[in-house]
Order: C-alpha cells, then structure tokens, then sequence
C-alpha cells in the first residue's frame, strides 16, 4: 500500500534528526529526562491497576499501598472473572457486529459522497458531520422512547442499532477523507470499461480499502467497547449489561475490595487494550481523522 | 435524465444513512425540544404543552446553579490543562528522540481506556478517605513526608471539580500530543533554517516562526476538548457517583429521569447541552468544509 492512500495521514518524521554540537548535549539530556518523566506519570495508573489486581485482600490497605505484592494471587482476578464474564459475552455480542456494520456502512458512504457524487453531497456530508459533535443526551429521551414504541428487539440489539446509527458520521468521515486520495483517473478508468457504480466500488476502491478499515473497525470497536451512557439509558435487564455498565455496578461500591475493583477495571479493558498494543498507530490515525484535518 | 442516471446509484445508496441521520439525529432532537416544553414530570409519559416550565424549575433549582459552576471549574482546568500538557509532549518529542514512537504509544494509551475502568483507578488515587481506606496520592504524600499536600481532592468543596479533571487531563494529554506533533512536523525546514540564518535564537524560532503554524490546531483542539468537557458524563459517574459535589449538567439529567422522572427537566437539560455545543462546533464546521472546498 502506497503512503499517497493512507487515510489520515501518520505523524510524519521529523524533517531531519539532527545531531547538535556539544552546547546542545545537555539541553538533549534534559529533554530526554523529561520525556521518560512523563511517560512514568502516565503510566502511574497502569502500575497501580496491575500491582493491585494482583494482591492478596489483606494486602490492599495504606501500608502496602504503593508497594508490589509481597505474594502474587489470582484471587482477585479470579472473583473478577466470575463477576464479568457474562458482561464480556454481551460486550462482545454487541461490539462485534456493532463495528462490522457500521464500518461497512461508513465504506459506501464515503465512497459515494467522494467519489460518486451527487448534487448536494456536501450539505449531506456537513449535515452528517453535526452528528459527530451532538451529545447524545439531546437525543436519549426519545430514542430510548421510539425504540420501546416501535418494539424494537429489547437489549443488546437496540444497542448495537443505537452505535451503528450514531456511528454513521464518524465511519463516513474517515472513508471519505481516505477516497479521497484515491486518482480520480482511477474512477474515469472505470468508467470508461462502462462500470456501474457498485463494480467500480467492488473491482476499484474496495480493494483499496484495507487501511481505512482497519482504521475505522479499530475506532468503532474501541468507543463502542468503551460506551456506558447508550448502555445505561439503553438497556434496563442487568443480565444484558455491557462490561462497563458492569464494571461501574461492581466497583462502585465502598465494600468492594481494591484488588477486586483493580482486577474488574483491568479485564474490561484488555480487549481494548490488546488492540492498542497490536494496532496503535493505526489508532492514531483515527484519532487525527476525527480531527477533522486540523 | 442521463445525468441522474449517473448520480442517482450514489444517492441510493447513501439514501438509507440519510433517512437513519435525519430520523434519528435532527428529528429526534427536534422531538426532544418538544419533550422539554412538555408537561411529561412523572414515570406516566404525557404530552401536554407546558411551555418554558421546565426551563423554568431549572433555572431556580440550586442543584442546576452547582452543576453549571462544576462544569465551568471542570472545563477551564480540563482544557487548559490539556492544552499544555499535550503542546508540552510534542514540543519535547518534536526533533526526534530516540524511541520516538513507543513513547507517543505510551502518551496515546490512556485513550485506549474506558472512563469506566480508568475511572476506577483514578478513585483509589485520588480517594480522600483516612485511615484504614486512605490510599493512592494521599498515602503516597505521608510516605514522602509530603503529608501538608494530601486532600480532600474531587471532594473538596470550592475546587473539588479541577481535580476532577486531572484524569481527564491525563487521558487526552495524548491525543492533543499526536495532533500538534503532526502540527510541528508540517513546519517546512527551510524555514526554521532561513531564521537561524538571520540569526535568530532557538526560543526566538520558536515563537515567531513554528508556533503561528499550530494556531489552526490550538483551534481545532479547543473545538474537540470543549464539546467532550460540556458533556462529560461516565467519568463523573465512575469517580463521583451521583453526589451533589460533583454532579454536572449530564449527570443531573441522568438523575433527573432514572431516579426522580421529571422527563421534561431531563429533556430541558439535554437541549442547553447541545445548544452549548452547536455555538461551539456549528460555526468550526462551516469554517472547516468551506476550506476543504477551498483547498
């Protein structure tokens, strides 16, 4: 895959690594101190959440507070297990074709309002755009009113529909900035062999594509594995609770011990995590597509 | 006729997420504006018209005064916190370092984390109990002979919202990070160097020449930090619960419908949020697909 069709573009290089003379040395050492200062505050949380998760429950009072574990248990991730899986299972449920749907759709969108469009495309495009800034708050009320009017199929489903809808705006953006990079030479090539639309999009651009999937898919996973307000105003069968409603029901409590609550925080976000790991920078430029090009 | 035989595949298409968009963004924001003048206070829904009442009650409920004050105290140190920690980052990675790219993973992953479970971590830091449950920050201080610094934190009655905001801090520092590096890169070489020549200092450089090129981002940024503080929702609930010391505008709302019923406030409330937002991004929006079309 050629760089000119990555979607949102990657953080480039800097233009050149210079190598400073000798005055420069000490500023260097300073900066590269503080770099690695920040990056230990940042991952601070991260050190307290799996030290924690780890400890026995007689461990987690202020004495041992900060320290590492003076004996590794399960215990904790154990009871969290116990306590999540179901969530998990639904969060799956929910997230899997949640993300396949919406990114597909944000594929033809983008593609047609790019690349095949028609007089007016921008004001849909702009109109759709509104969609990723609104508060979902404004929209709640009735929404979670039509869908129980209208008996649309009760729990998860209702969420996964709640994400594809509200997803449309974002998955559209990122597809059409990335189409928008593909040659229009392309699409007149296309033409020219008399391909209709639906050809041009399946023999030319989808086969294009992979990245901005990628891209999208991770996006839409990550914020809708993360989701709790559609969650909470949506679903009201606790046995249909995504994980973070979940997580939020089990640690809120005074009584809940630390490493529980550690360990619960630590395995509803390992999915999203794992993914960081494995795909970040494709993450990344999700981020700065959502940015709206700056 | 040939020529919507050329678009109209596209407009077919795309016809589906249109009808999805208008149904369910503008026409049920419209149907929730007509929730907020209704008179629908009770479990039972009704649909009478009552006006501006619930803007009204709203205006003269002390809880709303407090929600509005957290958020103003939560969004100022949010986004001003945000903002130099995330120029901070770029400016230090900007030339280049070695490892680069695991230290920009590392400032980016606390987005990868729900405000749910980051949440969670962020209490036990930030928890203001003593003795037996004391933990996080406030033990950390003890420990370090620090104790005149330990707090009461989200719980402190005048500033209990900006430390609220530190955890918002630290998860978006990253994002804003990623944004201004790219700024910094787009800075092209030749004019830095064409400074230096003139003999301008490196601070001098700085402000003169790379700094006017990331104001389009400060912008965008401000735009993308402003709309995510106005509504902020699941941190306040994972951290703060529904306590009247940290509740905000969405957390109001959410109280306002699951525990009291009073659909018309909670519809009420849900509109000035997005009132708010739409004086923030409408005019951004316009200005950004207006230059796209000029570019």
């Amino acid at each position: 895959m050629s760089t000119a069709t990555t979607p949102a573009p990657p953080i480039p290089a800097p233009m050149r690594l210079r190598r400073r003379r000798a005055g420069r040395t000490t500023a260097n050492v300073l900066k590269f101190a503080a770099i690695v200062f920040f990056a230990v505050l940042v991952l601070t949380p991260l050190y307290v959440v799996i030290v924690t998760s780890f400890k026995d429950a007689a461990e987690t009072g202020p004495e041992n507070a900060w320290a590492l574990p003076s004996v590794w248990t399960f215990d904790a991730w154990r009871d969290a297990w116990n306590q999540l899986s179901p969530s998990l299972t639904n969060s799956f449920k929910l997230v899997i074709p949640a993300t396949v749907i919406s990114t597909v759709l944000g594929s033809l969108n983008g593609f047609v309002l790019s690349k095949w469009r028609f007089p007016g495309a921008d004001l849909v495009f702009t109109l759709f755009l509104f969609g990723l800034f609104i508060p979902y708050q404004a929209v709640m009320i009735p929404l979670t009113t039509l869908l129980a009017d209208i008996n649309f199929p009760d729990g998860i489903p209702r969420l996964a529909f709640a994400h594809i809808v509200y997803g449309i705006p974002i998955t559209t953006l990122i597809f059409r900035s990335y189409y928008a990079t593909i040659p229009d030479e392309l699409m007149e090539a296309a033409r020219m062999d008399r391909a209709g639309m639906l050809r041009t999009y399946f023999s030319v651009v989808l086969p294009l594509s992979a990245p901005a999937f990628v891209v999208t898919a991770i996006w839409q996973f990550t914020s809708i594995w993360n989701d709790f307000l559609f969650a909470v105003f949506i679903i009201t069968d606790p046995s249909k609770w995504p994980v973070t409603v979940a997580v939020n029901n089990t640690t809120g409590s005074l009584v809940t011990p630390y490493n529980l609550q550690m360990s619960a925080a630590l395995l509803a976000s390992l999915p999203t995590l794992v993914v960081y790991i494995l795909l970040g920078r494709y993450f990344v430029r999700g981020l700065l597509a959502g940015a709206l090009k700056g | 006729m040939r020529r919507v035989r050329r678009w109209g595949p596209g407009l077919l298409l795309v016809s589906p997420s249109i009808v999805l968009i208008a149904v369910f963004v503008y026409g049920l924001i419209g149907w929730n504006v007509k929730v907020s003048l209704s008179d629908w206070r009770t479990a039972e829904k009704t649909s009478g018209w009552a006006g501006l009442d619930a803007y009204r009650d709203l205006n003269s409920d002390p809880a709303w005064d407090e929600s509005v004050h957290h958020i103003l105290v939560f969004t100022g140190t949010f986004i001003v916190g945000t903002l130099f920690f995330g120029l901070l980052l770029a400016f230090l990675l900007e030339k280049g370092v070695r490892g680069e790219g695991f230290f920009r993973s590392v400032y980016i992953f606390p987005l990868a984390v729900s405000f749910i479970a980051a949440g969670v971590v962020w209490r036990w830091l930030m928890n203001p109990a003593p003795g037996d449950r004391a933990s996080g920050l406030n033990v950390a201080f003890e420990k370090l002979g620090l104790g005149f610094l330990a707090n009461d934190w989200y719980l402190s009655l005048d500033w209990g919202m900006a430390a609220m905001a530190m955890p918002a801090i630290w998860a978006l520092s990253g994002y804003i990070m990623a944004l201004y590096l790219a700024g910094f890169r787009g800075v092209p070489e030749e004019l830095r160097e064409a400074a230096r020549m003139d003999g301008a200092s490196e601070w001098r450089v700085y402000r003169h020449v790379v700094f006017p090129f990331l104001r389009p981002i400060t912008l965008s940024a401000l735009i993308i930090l402003g709309h995510i503080s106005i509504k902020v929702f699941d941190l306040i609930v994972a951290i703060g619960g529904k306590q009247l010391i940290t509740q905000t505008p969405a957390v109001y709302m959410w109280i306002l419908i699951y525990d009291a019923r009073d659909y018309a406030e909670g519809a009420a409330i849900a509109t000035l949020l997005l009132i708010g937002i739409s004086i923030l991004v409408i005019p951004y929006l316009v200005y950004s697909v207006r230059a796209e079309r000029r570019a």
